[in-house]
């Protein structure tokens, strides 16, 4: 049970870790522009599409990959090399995909009427829906069934917004916590602590909670901003939705104090951040679905924070559902924080 | 069951025995043995390397010993510990965006006996700069608050490690005027250096390590006439130079000038003056900490 001591040890380095933060102008601003930034230029200058290759849905199959033999797909479209086709096994999965941006477009395999789905509010779709077309009608006398995805559209802003956050918290999560602990080891700030009966829970709590804090408030800073200029649609709770960011958070905090808790090379600890964060971007789905990706691929995505924090937070963002629904994820994620804040705590060395 | 004696303020606050501290295949300390009574200074002083730093900061416990028994008032150190002592590192640093007073504020939430802010500002001088922050403060500023952060839980037992290395004399003085004042509050203090001045002016005990051991411990008085019992009087080659082989004196040439060695400043100015020599530009020199170290080791103790 903590103790009143304990509780404003705590609170100490808690106000400190602030202090440092809020006046270190320089991490402070860049803390809030660079979320702010790559929103705004993906949002509007790009028009919130970034990639160069467009996922074609095909239903229904089986297997994992698509097999042809069995569509009527066009010869033309299946050797175009900026398509990708993704084996989908029944119409509503394809809906659900082609409407959370997974999937630019959804065919029908065996129909003879050549019917697809697009979303129409991303470029993409309209893009490889052209392709199709082109490929179909060289001649402009086969028919097609165009259909329309029902209900309210996904934005692409919506579905990018809570991947940057997410990304923006991560790299501060992992660096601000991990990268700061091994220079305070370095450069003897950790020692000095270490001469008063603080303890390495009550200063890792700390230096958690703290993050934490500020991982919050620029994430209501931001949104608030993103807001006004995007007029973001959150489906589900607010509430919710802050609770993902607040849990991944922890996790990634975790994570970074693991990171930190020994060693004094800021050398070694640049790296081994970079070796976590970069793959856990590019396999958490911050940018692009992962939809089509071998399964292997898939498989090692699960064990990134990140992931479960972005799949929870698009699932209340985008679907609107509620907890019952992210409740897988938001145990990953608090086992995830149990796991690493053990074993950061245990190994945790003031010194070197 | 052990029965272990209550503390009690005749007793050593800190003891001390046969402490060893290795790092892969390098010995740091060889083996030290030392005890601390309550309300003095106890001083190791030694060159760089001779494992004083390490010495302190395991008995600080900052870094584990190898093997050896350390007692802190008769008992194994416990959690009460880091609340009653205080510790000036050689080298550590503090978070630089924190002014002076909060980072006095800090410390003090961290401890459940803080003392006094205004005492603590009045007592190592920190009101000028209160305010500033911990990055723009000059080096004997550092140490101020550092020596503060020391103070800032009223400890019972001070460590000081090379306090005033860096300083000016100015500054140093200062420091040495403070750590008085602490001593005599009845606060114990221990304390590195390797300085010999730093040393006889504030240790009552002072312990001179070499290569991980301890050579000689006492007063610095005691040292000093145990281990260099001779003075020495310089004098101008010229005023003795025709009377030197009839004079029975220990000396030596030292180019224009003559250095003579003695156990009694009284009795051999006594034959000078017999001899009728002229002792206007004499110049008598009494052996220090550095002589004992010399005489100990055969090296000075800056080598």
């Amino acid at each position: 049970m903590i103790n009143v001591m304990q509780l404003q040890r705590i609170w100490a380095m808690f106000n400190a870790r602030n202090k440092e933060f809020f006046r270190d102008r320089a991490a402070f601003g860049w803390n809030f522009a660079f979320p702010f930034l790559i929103i705004v230029g993906f949002g509007i200058i790009f028009g919130g599409e970034t990639l160069s290759t467009f996922k074609v849905g095909i239903f229904p199959q089986k297997g994992v990959s698509v097999i042809f033999s069995e569509t009527t797909i066009p010869q033309h479209f299946k050797n175009n090399s900026a398509v990708s086709f993704v084996a989908i096994s029944t119409l509503e999965e394809g809906l659900d995909k082609i409407h959370y941006h997974k999937i630019d477009l959804l065919i029908d395999g065996r129909s003879s009427e050549n019917r697809y789905w697009v979303n129409d509010s991303s470029p993409k779709s309209y893009i490889t829906e052209q392709m199709y077309k082109a490929a179909l009608q060289p001649d402009d006398t086969v028919a097609v069934d165009r259909n329309i995805i029902n209900g309210e559209q996904v934005r692409y802003i919506d579905w990018l917004f809570p991947g940057i956050m997410a990304m923006n918290m991560m790299f501060s999560a992992l660096w601000g916590v991990g990268y700061v602990v091994v220079r305070y080891r370095k450069n003897g700030a950790l020692k000095r602590l270490k001469a008063t009966p603080l303890t390495a829970f009550e200063y890792l709590s700390a230096q958690m909670i703290s993050r934490i804090f500020l991982l919050m408030f620029t994430f209501t800073i931001v949104w608030i901003g993103a807001d006004l200029i995007f007029d973001l649609k959150i489906q589900g709770s607010m509430l919710l939705f802050f609770l993902t960011f607040f849990l991944g958070g922890l996790s990634l905090c975790s994570i970074g104090l693991f990171l930190a808790a020994r060693g004094t090379s800021e050398e070694f600890t640049s790296g081994a951040l970079n070796f976590i964060s970069w793959p856990m971007m590019f396999l958490s789905e911050v940018w692009f679905s992962l939809e089509g990706a071998p399964a292997w691929v898939q498989n090692i995505s699960w064990v990134f924070p990140l992931t479960h924090m972005l799949k929870a937070a698009r699932k209340v963002m985008n679907e609107g559902v509620g907890f019952t629904d992210i409740q897988l994820e938001c145990g990953l994620m608090i086992l995830t924080t149990i796991i690493f804040l053990t074993l950061a705590a245990s190994l945790f060395s003031w010194n070197e | 069951m052990i029965d272990i004696p209550a503390y009690n303020k005749k007793m050593s606050i800190l003891s001390v025995q046969n402490l060893r501290k290795k790092y892969g295949n390098s010995v740091a300390v060889e083996d030290i043995s030392f005890s601390v009574r309550q309300g003095t200074c106890y001083g190791l002083l030694g060159p760089n390397g001779a494992g004083k730093t390490t010495t302190m900061e395991v008995v600080e416990d900052i870094i584990p010993a190898t093997s050896g028994t350390i007692l802190y008032k008769g008992r194994a150190r416990d959690i009460s510990f880091r609340e009653e002592i205080g510790i000036q590192f050689q080298h550590t640093s503090l978070l630089n965006f924190l002014s002076v007073k909060e980072t006095l504020h800090c410390y003090q939430k961290l401890f459940k006996h803080p003392e006094e802010l205004d005492r603590l500002v009045a007592r190592c001088n920190l009101d000028s700069i209160l305010h500033k922050r911990n990055n723009q403060l000059s080096g004997g500023q550092q140490q101020r608050l550092m020596l503060a952060l020391a103070l800032v839980n009223k400890p019972e037992l001070v460590f000081l490690d090379e306090p005033s290395t860096g300083l000016d004399p100015q500054s140093r003085r200062y420091l040495w005027e403070i750590v008085e004042d602490i001593k005599g509050n009845g606060k114990t203090i221990v304390m590195t250096t390797h300085s010999m001045e730093e040393a006889e002016f504030l240790c009552d005990t002072i312990a001179i390590v070499d290569q991980g051991c301890i050579i000689a411990e006492g007063s610095p008085a005691q040292l000093i006439t145990t281990y260099c019992k001779t003075n020495t009087i310089t004098l101008p080659l010229s005023v003795i130079e025709n009377k030197l082989p009839a004079l029975d004196i220990d000396f030596s040439l030292h180019g224009n000038s003559v250095a003579v060695r003695s156990r009694n400043v009284e009795e051999t100015l006594r034959i000078l003056m017999a001899a009728n020599i002229e002792l206007k530009e004499m110049v008598v020199d009494s052996p220090d900490l550095e002589d004992v170290f010399l005489y100990l080791t055969g090296r000075k103790l800056r080598d």
